[in-house]
């Protein structure tokens, strides 16, 4: 019998991104800009999760992430876990969860914000988790879901 | 309560007492307006974007104080123009005089100005972001004119959507069980998101479309200006324009404490007939502003 586990094979060194919501699986994927690594990437989707129904998951050899990489997961999968595998083992586990304050990563929706026409990092107050909604401390508007994009 | 060395970038930095100590502050400016207690202090007006009456009421205010002047009243003619950022021109600034009053087209400049600024920040307006010290005047103006801020009817009239001074009125009405009457074209009505801020306060907010149904009611008229750029179709602006033009007649069956506020320019939205009646204020209106801005670059200052 196979485990569960190996539906994608493991790997030495690197990341694994577990408990990725299904739909969301390639805004992630796109998000870290996985098209773009050279080294071995294993995507695996629509596995069953009791956590979350559906999910992805995403596998990188010799990868270890960022923390403004990690930031966007945050935001656009915060039930994500973030696992670092040395040798076949399991170093770090992190659940990513969205934060109250995030400096950087998003760009400011409001295209007559300082931030868009300034060399300064934008800074926002999560203001609403469940219905990801930023409020920046700059011009105040409010950055939302349909509105986001990650500088 | 410290005041000093405080940047004022938002109607939300100052606590409710400490405006009122502002508004006391500027009740002594009314009554004492020239002095020289911030002689050998340098005020720098910075206007990244023209607006010459709210420049000329700061430096008004400051020279009153005896404070020199320095700064530009459009970014053409200043550094920027040749490509300098603005914390660049906010750090150098800084060196030059003890406060910065500054202006800007950009939303959230004025924070970021206070990021990086070694003296005090006041915010002149940063586009349709934050413009304090207008709402501090229309405060002061308020209290002036009817002895209270406290259970008014406050009235608020032409464009409610946009209009930014309306917006944060509002807010700092909220403070003080006030009855609000909005009205206003159903195409500019007052934003929902302002609606709730009412609501949240457990106050009573009414709307109309006509003008004289709410004269009746108010104790402030707060007339601003419906713009027709505001309107997508031609056609909508040509049906309501006239509707919100204040003229005398009107004004016959209103309390007898009523005054008209207004926070200027005006065009043709109060009818110059309005300007010799007892309840005509906007002109006294724009006379506070200097008060209030002694009061503030005094507090901030730290001068006694
Ligand atoms: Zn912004």
């Amino acid at each position: 019998m196979m485990k569960k586990e190996l539906v994608v094979s493991a790997i030495k060194n690197g990341t694994v991104i577990d408990h990725i919501p299904a739909d969301k699986l390639f805004q992630v994927a796109k998000t870290l800009n996985l098209m773009n690594e050279s080294s071995q990437v294993l995507l695996a989707n629509n596995l069953d999760s009791q956590k979350i129904g559906k999910k992805g998951i995403i596998k990188c050899q010799d990868i270890y992430l960022q923390q403004s990489e990690i930031n966007k997961i945050a935001l656009v999968a915060p039930s994500a876990t973030l696992i670092s595998i040395r040798d076949y083992s399991v170093v770090e586990k992190i659940n990513v969860g969205i934060p109250d304050y995030i400096e950087g990563t998003v760009k400011c929706f409001n295209p007559k914000c300082i931030t868009n026409n300034e060399n300064v990092l934008p800074k926002y107050n999560v203001i609403d988790k469940a219905d990801l909604k930023l409020q920046c401390c700059y011009c105040q508007k409010i950055t939302k879901k349909d509105t986001l994009t990650f500088l | 309560m410290i005041l000093k060395n405080r940047n004022l970038i938002s109607i939300a930095d100052f606590s409710k007492d400490e405006y009122h100590h502002i508004l006391k502050l500027a009740e002594g400016f009314e009554n004492q307006p020239v002095s020289d207690i911030a002689k050998g202090k340098v005020v720098a007006t910075l206007f990244f974007e023209p607006s010459t009456r709210t420049r000329l009421s700061f430096e008004s205010a400051a020279a009153r104080m005896g404070a020199a002047l320095i700064g530009f009243s459009d970014a053409s003619n200043s550094s920027t123009a040749k490509g300098e950022s603005l914390a660049d021109t906010i750090r150098t600034v800084s060196c030059y005089a003890d406060i910065i009053v500054m202006r800007h087209p950009l939303e959230g400049a004025a924070r970021l100005a206070s990021d990086v600024a070694t003296v005090p920040i006041i915010n002149a307006g940063d586009g349709a972001n934050q413009h304090p010290t207008q709402c501090m005047l229309d405060l002061y103006s308020i209290l002036k004119t009817q002895g209270t801020l406290d259970n008014l009817n406050i009235a608020l009239v032409g464009d409610l959507k946009y209009g930014r001074t309306v917006h944060s009125l509002v807010e700092a009405m909220c403070n003080y069980n006030t009855t609000f009457h909005l009205v206003s074209p159903l195409s500019l009505k007052l934003p929902s998101v302002v609606k709730m801020h009412i609501k949240e306060h457990q106050l009573v907010y009414h709307q109309y479309t006509d003008l004289l149904e709410a004269i009746e009611k108010a104790d402030i008229l707060y007339m601003t200006r419906v713009q027709r750029e505001r309107f997508l179709d031609i056609q909508d602006y040509e049906k309501v324009k006239n509707a919100y033009i204040l003229e005398k007649s009107m004004l016959k069956n209103s309390k007898p404490n009523l005054k008209v506020l207004h926070p200027l320019p005006r065009v043709n939205e109060i009818s110059t007939d309005v300007d010799n009646t007892p309840q005509a204020y906007y002109f006294q209106q724009a006379q506070n502003g200097v008060y209030v801005r002694q009061a503030l670059i005094a507090a901030i200052l730290g001068l006694k």
